[in-house]
């Protein structure tokens, strides 16, 4: 079964603990600038908003690579950098739609979600719920939950 | 490891930068933050200074759990000499701001002298520059905060700015960082005007590391689950912040209303975390946004709140309709109860407003209510508020008093002088609701009792971050005492202020406490930090920190007579409520405290406990 990261932002608060999770994961650093998920603030919204590589089946960072840096993972089907391989082109950062795989000036290299293998650190340290990892095809679930329980006329019919 | 071992120092008379190593051994003794910052103040500054003249200095520091994976390990404090108490200040922020300082690889900085033209500083890393700030002053915090992340073509830059409030030197004028999370108390914004320093930008991409990373992190997890199954940080502040403490407080008479003459407000309700939840009539719309958590911070007791577009308030300020930082407990306090006012739009409005221009709600609530009570009693007229009745209940009176306290104008700049000085040029001291200068947070000590004990010797004048005994008294945290006894309160309030002084010394947020206590910190500390952490050792670091903070005062000129309440409270019974009859019994419990502490009767640390605490 293929799973994927499934994000909520009406759960996140914006305390950035996925962030510090990834970046400590990655780089045995608190460092949010290093993480490959980043929380935007909608201020105007009120509104807190986590985004990270959606592992997207078209895959445009991958077919744009010149080197063939990215690979598919076949256990979790993420896109992997291959650090080795990566010459730091910053192609894919132009190909990807979306804005999820970053130029690390540090590393010289560019850095996207590869969840981590199958268990994301970012997912276990969200403290909300706002993230998590579940069967691709059941993202919407939760939703339909919501939905569900704001439709129960049980109580009025029985009040 | 975990400090980054170096911090900058800014004189901004000559305008130079310095890079400086951090002193391990006082790291060591004081931990970091409020702690560390006060070692380096008391070395370096004359406690009998000026706090607005540019011989004080003040110091922005993190702790070694800022920017670190611990729960809430996102704050930074400022110390200098407060210039409303000339008292040692120091105001403790959250926001993002301290994890950015910490990621751009500074563990303080200390600002010296006064800058000839205004000026920001502007830190990248290793970047360090003071740069022009002309068209920035007289400009609020959010158009500064805004401002300087255009300039910088750089929207994840982290700003610390203050308002036209700090420029003109209202005395609890605040340092705000991230639009409206604030270091809020004992006007260390009027410190930053004074010395033509207008704004902090700070951008950071160095990364933390810590000392043990796996058992670190294994720590983290393990005290973050503390939090979540507790009831309080786990479930009531999430939902409804620190104002779910409105109608708990006001059920057992110690909700300070209308200038401390009543402990109970018949209006708490509509200004509680219950009606912040509340569809409104007019738009259908809850007040409350969402929550908001700080830096780290898996508690997120932050508020979001959306005013009423339909509110009288808000035709002014069109801006207002977008979503902002909203009342917490003391804020909804001060401006509410306190003046009488049970408008929880106009509340939220004047909250904005405080956020928006810089000051501090409590005070600014605190000493409103006081020149209510000056004007009902004909003592204050119109001719001197420009026409505005500044009568108890009125919202429009707050709304008015906020904008010209912010922007330091009219009555505004009376207003921003606090309580203590208001109420003495109209000759009437005693209505000043302070200590030391610094006005009461939201906590009647005549209904709580050990918060009376609290205020009377806290360091930075009245304060309920110093030794939150509500917590035991109220909440039963870690034990449930009576809050109307005065008996064990001052062992209470003396542990209390210790563990809470390691805890602000270590980058983490007071209110981990209502779950953790020292024996939760010790772990993560240990963890992150070179040397051994535990939870003997940080109530030792504590107290130094807090018999050293107690040295300056003396030093600055404060006695043991300013270690008290305001008549008030001694002498007039609360009048309704489970306090009913009583007033405080401060006299009761300020020798067993000076005792305690190892201090004379005149309350002055004796050479024996200065020994014991290598303070001499």
């Amino acid at each position: 079964m293929q799973k994927s990261l499934l994000i909520q932002p009406a759960k996140c608060t914006g305390c950035r603990q996925c962030e510090m999770a990834c970046s400590f994961e990655k780089d045995k650093s608190f460092n949010p600038s290093k993480s490959r998920i980043r929380v935007f603030d909608i201020h105007s919204e009120a509104r807190f908003v986590p985004y990270t590589c959606t592992q997207c089946a078209q895959a445009w960072c991958l077919q744009a690579c010149p080197v063939d840096a990215i690979k598919i993972d076949g256990g979790t089907k993420a896109k992997v950098v291959n650090d080795n391989i990566c010459v730091g082109c910053k192609v894919c950062t132009i190909a990807c739609p979306f804005g999820t795989i970053n130029y690390v000036a540090d590393s010289g290299k560019v850095a996207k979600c590869d969840l981590c293998g199958g268990d994301p650190a970012c997912a276990k340290a969200c403290p909300t719920g706002a993230i998590t990892y579940v069967d691709a095809e059941q993202t919407g679930y939760d939703k339909m939950r919501q939905w569900a329980v704001k439709t129960d006329t049980q109580s009025h019919t029985h009040a | 490891m975990s400090w980054t071992g170096k911090f900058l120092r800014i004189d901004l008379t000559t305008g130079t930068v310095k890079t400086e190593d951090l002193n391990r051994d006082w790291a060591r003794q004081y931990l970091g933050q409020r702690g560390l910052a006060t070692k380096y103040f008391a070395e370096e500054v004359d406690p009998k200074v000026d706090a607005l003249s540019p011989a004080n200095k003040m110091i922005f520091t993190t702790g070694p759990l800022t920017g670190t994976a611990a729960s809430t390990g996102g704050r930074y404090s400022v110390v200098t000499k407060g210039p409303l108490t000339n008292c040692i200040a120091c105001s403790n922020s959250g926001g993002f701001f301290g994890n950015e300082l910490k990621n751009a690889g500074w563990d303080m900085i200390i600002v010296e002298g006064k800058s000839p033209k205004p000026v920001y500083l502007s830190i990248e890393n290793e970047t360090v520059e003071i740069r022009d700030a002309a068209e920035y002053w007289g400009k609020t915090v959010w158009e500064t905060e805004n401002g300087l992340k255009a300039k910088h073509q750089d929207p994840m830059l982290r700003v610390a700015t203050i308002g036209a409030a700090g420029e003109k030197g209202a005395l609890y004028a605040c340092i705000v960082n991230d639009l409206h999370r604030a270091a809020g108390r004992s006007g260390v914004g009027a410190v930053m005007g004074s010395k033509n320093l207008k704004a902090i930008a700070v951008r950071g991409t160095r990364g933390v590391t810590v000392k043990d990373p796996e058992r670190f992190i294994a720590a983290t997890i393990e005290h973050k689950k503390v939090l979540a199954d507790n009831a309080v940080t786990g479930q009531g502040l999430p939902k409804y912040g620190t104002q779910v403490l409105m109608n708990v407080i006001n059920e057992i008479g110690a909700m300070p209303t209308r200038n401390f003459k009543e402990v109970q407000f018949e209006g708490a309700h509509k200004i509680s975390a219950e009606a912040m939840h509340e569809p409104r009539p007019t738009d259908g719309k809850t007040n409350l946004a969402t929550n908001g958590a700080c830096f780290g911070c898996t508690i997120a007791c932050g508020r979001i709140s959306r005013m009423d577009p339909g509110h009288f308030s808000i035709a002014s300020r069109p801006q207002y309709k977008e979503p902002s930082g909203g009342v917490e407990y003391e804020a909804a306090w001060a401006l509410g109860s306190d003046c009488g006012v049970d408008d929880l739009e106009a509340c939220t409005f004047a909250n904005f407003m405080c956020n928006e221009h810089g000051i501090d709600p409590i005070s600014f609530g605190s000493t409103l209510a006081a020149a209510m009570e000056l004007y009902e009693m004909g003592v204050i007229t119109s001719a001197e508020t420009g026409g505005i009745e500044l009568k108890f209940g009125s919202a429009e009176a707050l709304v008015k008093m906020a904008e010209l306290t912010g922007k330091g104008e009219g009555f505004g700049l009376e207003l921003g002088m606090g309580s203590k000085r208001l109420t003495a040029k109209y000759g009437h001291p005693e209505l000043s609701m302070s200590v030391k200068g610094q006005e009461f947070p939201a906590y009647d000590p005549r209904g709580i009792q050990g918060m009376g004990l609290t205020y009377a010797t806290s360091n930075r004048g009245a304060c309920h971050l110093r030794s939150y005994t509500v917590a035991s008294e109220v909440l039963g945290i870690p034990f449930k005492s009576d809050p109307l006894a005065t008996e064990g309160k001052a062992g209470l309030v003396k542990a209390f202020q210790d563990a809470t002084a390691a805890f602000d010394a270590s980058g983490v947020c007071i209110f981990t406490t209502f779950a953790w206590s020292l024996e939760n910190l010790a772990p993560q500390l240990d963890a992150a930090c070179e040397g051994e952490w535990t939870p003997e050792y940080l109530l030792e670091v504590g107290e130094r920190i807090w018999t050293l903070e107690r040295q300056f005062n003396l030093a600055a000129g404060m006695t043991a007579a300013d270690d008290t309440l305001p008549k008030r409270l001694m002498k007039d019974a609360a009048k309704t409520g489970p306090a009913k009859g009583l007033t405080s019994g401060l006299d009761k419990m300020l020798p067993e405290y000076y005792q305690l502490r190892g201090w004379t009767t005149d309350g002055i640390p004796t050479a024996e406990t200065l020994k014991r605490l290598h303070l001499a």
